[in-house]
């Protein structure tokens, strides 16, 4: 903290012309079936570990997209991989790999965090 | 061809947004903070009315604040505060005025606010009635018109026009001088119909920097907030937020190279010119070619400069940011070893300068 007790804050704006979009193009690449993911959340609503945390699923996606990776990271340990989510999804994604997908991306990728 | 009709449909949008707006025999409300940061404003106002233009202003000692500070920060209450405007406007009624012009974007907002209530509301108008009686035995009409004072000048920009002695022209290349105009947002966006142009494209300052020959500038943030948000100044540590606020104002129009910033809440004009020092000071960033910041103005300021008035009488030298690249493109003379003096000519102490923010 500075002289002044208080400093500046980075804005919360979006630039998609600026966005990472390393690891999304990493998982799709490998697990093309997130690619037809519709946000409906359904993986989120079964899921063992959102019922006792903050981890969501779903709130991942959009921010791999939007290529916000710190809270990522912060959640990702709490997936169990008891694959409760594969079993709802509407669309058949293998939510299993496209969670291991994401954390070995985010140590083997070299992405701004 | 769609493009160009879009763009005529949006610079004439304002035009649905109009008010009446007395300009002579008022009654006029003064700001708390304003007399303390940008001291000359006020007067400036009294005198351009009263002596340049002859109409009948009365400045009355008996004015209080509208505690819409306290307000806002959730310490007076809503009935406290609309008895206190109550006292304003018996005040007004016994100097047998009809008309207010009030010098604050909040208290704007709040007398527009409370006499929207009291529309709406009867019983509480009689209500704050009995109150106000019962604590100072006074009674009240209200106002057949209240306008802040920016409505006031921008009714009166075409006869300042034509006194004018400086335009808003570059003496150096010939063009328009590139203004940011700033509405405070107790303005219009809380009760669009009561502002010129509403709270999409309040006209109020942009009518003035056009009428005196600049060009305003459209910048993506145009009609984002300062900051100022009382409870996020008012706390230090929250400071950051109102800080941020202007930070990306800055960081929007700086592509635009703006020459100043115009700006008519008190708040606003506070924190633009201020902030551009403490973010100097906690990044080393300044957003001009030269280190030196971008000067903002009060509407009243820039009046007094088109008229031709000394820059010091009109206080630019109580500003963080430096006005002088300002004065040279607008070709007005001054002299700097007065900058400093008070009106004896005796020599007052000098500020220190910062680090980042070259003063020149």
């Amino acid at each position: 903290m500075n002289k002044f007790g208080f400093s500046t804050h980075a804005s919360r704006v979006i630039d998609y012309e600026t966005i990472d979009t390393k690891l999304i193009s990493y998982i799709v690449e490998n697990e093309p079936s997130f690619a037809s993911c519709i946000s409906c959340g359904s993986c989120t609503a079964t899921c063992s570990a959102a019922n006792l945390t903050y981890f969501n699923i779903r709130r991942l996606n959009v921010q791999i997209r939007l290529g916000e990776f710190e809270e990522i990271q912060q959640e990702i340990d709490k997936c169990m991989l008891c694959g409760k989510c594969m079993l709802v999804c509407p669309r058949g994604i293998n939510t299993r790999n496209v969670i291991m997908l994401i954390k070995r991306g985010l140590t083997t990728l070299e992405i701004k965090k | 061809m769609i493009l160009i009709m879009k763009t005529i449909t949006k610079k004439q949008s304002w035009n649905s947004y109009q008010k009446e707006i007395a300009n002579d025999n008022l009654y006029y409300a003064r700001s708390c903070i304003r007399q303390n940061f940008f001291p000359a404003s006020e007067h400036m106002f009294l005198h351009i009315l009263q002596k340049e233009l002859g109409k009948n202003v009365f400045d009355d000692p008996n004015h209080t604040t509208c505690t819409g500070i306290g307000y806002h920060a959730d310490v007076v209450l809503f009935d406290t505060i609309q008895t206190v405007i109550a006292r304003h406007f018996a005040l007004m009624t016994e100097a047998g005025l009809e008309h207010m012009a009030i010098s604050c974007v909040t208290s704007f907002g709040l007398y527009t606010e409370v006499l929207h209530t009291w529309e709406h509301y009867p019983e509480q108008l009689e209500k704050i009635r009995d109150f106000l009686y019962k604590a100072t035995k006074k009674e009240f009409n209200l106002p057949k018109s209240i306008a802040h004072t920016s409505d006031v000048i921008y009714s009166l920009r075409d006869e300042i026009a034509q006194k004018a002695q400086h335009t808003l022209i570059n003496k150096h290349t010939g063009k328009p001088l590139r203004a940011v105009e700033h509405i405070g947002c107790h303005y219009a966006k809380m009760f669009p119909s009561k502002g010129v142009g509403g709270a999409e494209f309040p006209q109020v300052l942009a009518g003035m920097i056009e009428s005196w020959g600049g060009e305003v500038v459209d910048y993506p943030e145009r009609r984002h907030c300062c900051g100022f948000g009382f409870r996020n100044y008012l706390v230090q540590a929250n400071r950051g937020y109102s800080m941020s606020n202007s930070k990306k104002k800055f960081e929007s129009m700086e592509v635009y190279k703006p020459d100043f910033i115009l700006t008519n809440c008190p708040g606003c004009s506070m924190f633009m010119d201020k902030w551009q020092y403490t973010i100097a000071e906690i990044d080393g960033k300044t957003y001009d070619s030269y280190g030196k910041g971008i000067p903002v103005l009060t509407y009243e300021e820039l009046t007094g400069l088109v008229l031709g008035y000394n820059p010091w009488d009109l206080g630019l030298q109580m500003h963080q940011v430096q006005s002088e690249s300002l004065l040279d493109k607008m070709g007005i003379s001054y002299d700097p070893h007065l900058k400093y003096t008070d009106k004896h000519g005796n020599q007052l102490p000098k500020p220190v300068s910062p680090l980042h923010l070259t003063q020149t």
